[in-house]
């Protein structure tokens, strides 16, 4: 196997996604690449080659500093064509999943995604990918080469290996209608505390809490537990809370160690974004909501009542671990 | 969220291209391993959103056409005129071919029966369009689109120079119902069912027979572990508390 892996990196890092991937791909194959596209990137070679690449190919360009996807797609398919790699992979974000289309329609190849597992049976790549709102696994593979494939986010933990990696920039030659999408502006909002993916510990609000003000509890009993603040889509669109925050289908995926759900009625939606969560617990005043029925612990009851309580529990423990004074 | 009038979109001629699902009780046939179609079938309800954008880009200009390319069996002319019902000028059943014409090449955010995200990019590709997707707000103005748009680290707004292939997010619009005017119209309007054939494409390189990916096995869900529900009676707080004791969670 000669895999490719495409790497995405935001204000200086490799996203963790992308070194997952890369890991995974270490452990299946002999000489995994990465390819690192942007502009200024050089630095970010070594990190690859920490987390598994044996070679890494440096994209770095001034065209390439937006996160496009068109730009990205031309440098790939020719660094994919010059070297034959077999297998293409990616770490799914917004941006990898239209550089993994763009790249399928044109390399003729086959792309399967949403995977959530990679092994090699009888020297056959395959992928394992929920389907009918994760109902179902579905055994996928390639009947062509390259085979491409984006995985879920969340999937693959990184590895550090330590290694050390050729480097070798490559050529950057773009067709003349990629470069006709521009970037105009960039809001990158800062959240407060860890972010989302990051977490251990996730409180989460929905439209149960009945208005935005009422995600000051929310914020106390995250920040009681030492954990993020999530959102479902519900109460983004609706304004209550940022969209960094979001968790759910249209979101972040996140794989926290315990995710406390308050006031959310656990749609299939919400639950494609959460469901790899160690621990879940909800509460919720309806018995009948979907969540109840993947939680580990269901209260039905009064947000209001318990979660202020709840706080003050967790505080009280913290204060008799750690005693002041 | 507030919708800036359109300056000059005048005459636009809109692809939306749209998929057609099974409307209900989705399963996989086991011997076959492929989605089962064979019931009610309906418009991807991703799709409505790019519809009504489509629509609202229109809207009153009778120069502006709002076209919707679809792939698949002949029966699913019935589901596609939902979109006619909601307001769309014609329907060309089969290929991407038939949006190269186009000005603004319109796709729904997701399949929701595959729930597949990829088709803009491959359409833009093939076309050689300038791509623009996840796009929660939209203007056309001076023969640019301005697109803004969730990533995950916040929002992106990126421009292009029409013809355009967009992909817009469920966020963008409350998709229309079809008045019962407009179902009574929809069967009247301009439906055209072309085949392989006739655009030339050769029909190993299409359906599952030119398809680069395969289905080897379906299966089960990893299990989860039982789950507990409690009514609070007062205690709720402390039994979560218990219970992350007990789960070494805390």
């Amino acid at each position: 196997m000669s895999t490719l892996v495409f790497l995405e990196h935001h204000e200086g890092e490799l996203q963790k996604d992308s070194l997952g991937v890369l890991g995974k791909a270490a452990q299946l194959g002999d000489d995994v690449s990465a390819l690192i596209a942007g502009s200024g990137v050089e630095g970010l070679a070594a990190q690859a080659a920490r987390f598994g690449a044996s070679k890494v190919y440096l994209a770095d360009d001034p065209a390439l500093a937006a996160p496009l996807p068109q730009p990205r797609v031309d440098v790939a398919a020719d660094l994919i064509r010059r070297h034959g790699f077999d297998t293409v992979l990616f770490g799914a974000t917004v941006l990898t999943a239209d550089v993994a289309a763009g790249l399928a329609a044109r390399l003729d190849a086959g792309l399967n995604w949403d995977l959530v597992e990679l092994t090699q049976e009888n020297g056959k790549l395959v992928g394992k990918r929920p389907a009918l709102d994760d109902t179902v696994y579905v055994d996928v593979g390639w009947k062509s080469e390259p085979r491409l494939a984006l995985i879920r986010t969340g999937t693959f933990e990184p590895v550090e290996s330590g290694g050390e990696a050729g480097v070798e920039q490559v050529d950057v030659q773009l067709q003349d209608f990629s470069t006709l999408a521009t970037m105009v502006e960039q809001a990158h909002e800062e959240s407060e505390g860890p972010s989302i993916e990051e977490a251990d510990v996730i409180v989460a609000g929905g439209r149960g809490l009945g208005g935005p003000e009422n995600f000051a509890l929310i914020e106390e009993l995250a920040k009681a537990l030492g954990g993020a603040v999530a959102a479902t889509r519900a109460v983004v669109d609706a304004g209550w809370y940022p969209y960094s925050a979001q968790v759910g289908q249209t979101g972040k995926t996140v794989t926290p160690r315990l995710y406390i759900a308050v006031g959310i009625s656990g749609a299939i939606q919400h639950k494609v974004g959460m469901q790899g969560s160690s621990v879940i617990v909800a509460i919720n005043k309806d018995p009948n909501a979907p969540i109840f029925e993947y939680a580990d612990l269901g209260v039905v009851g009064d947000l209001h009542q318990i979660v202020p309580k709840l706080t003050e529990l967790v505080n009280a423990k913290n204060a008799a671990h750690f005693p002041r004074g | 969220m507030d919708i800036p009038p359109i300056e000059s979109g005048a005459g636009m001629k809109i692809a939306v291209c749209a998929k057609v699902v099974p409307e209900q009780a989705r399963r996989i046939d086991p011997e076959t391993k492929r989605l089962d179609r064979s019931g009610e079938q309906t418009l991807n309800p991703f799709d409505a959103n790019a519809v009504e954008e489509a629509l609202r880009l229109k809207g009153d200009d009778a120069g502006a056409e709002v076209v919707l390319v679809s792939l698949g069996p002949e029966r699913s002319l019935d589901a596609l005129r939902k979109a006619l019902a909601m307001g769309a000028d014609r329907v060309v059943l089969v290929a991407d071919e038939a949006a190269a014409g186009a000005d603004l090449i319109l796709f729904g955010q997701q399949a929701n029966d595959s729930d597949g995200a990829v088709m803009w990019a491959a359409v833009a590709d093939r076309l050689r369009r300038p791509l623009i997707s996840q796009v929660a707000e939209l203007t056309v103005s001076d023969g640019t689109l301005r697109g803004k748009r969730q990533t995950e680290f916040g929002y992106d707004v990126i421009e292009a120079p029409l013809p355009v292939a967009v992909a817009v997010s469920d966020a963008i619009n409350e998709p229309r119902y079809p008045s019962l005017k407009g179902i009574m119209g929809a069967k009247k309007k301009p439906q055209q069912t072309l085949s392989l054939s006739d655009l030339g494409v050769d029909a190993d390189r299409a359906g599952e027979a030119g398809s680069r990916t395969e289905v080897y096995a379906i299966g089960e869900p990893p299990p989860r572990g039982e789950t507990q529900r409690i009514d609070d009676d007062g205690t709720g707080a402390e039994k979560i508390v218990e219970f992350l004791l007990e789960r070494k969670a805390l």
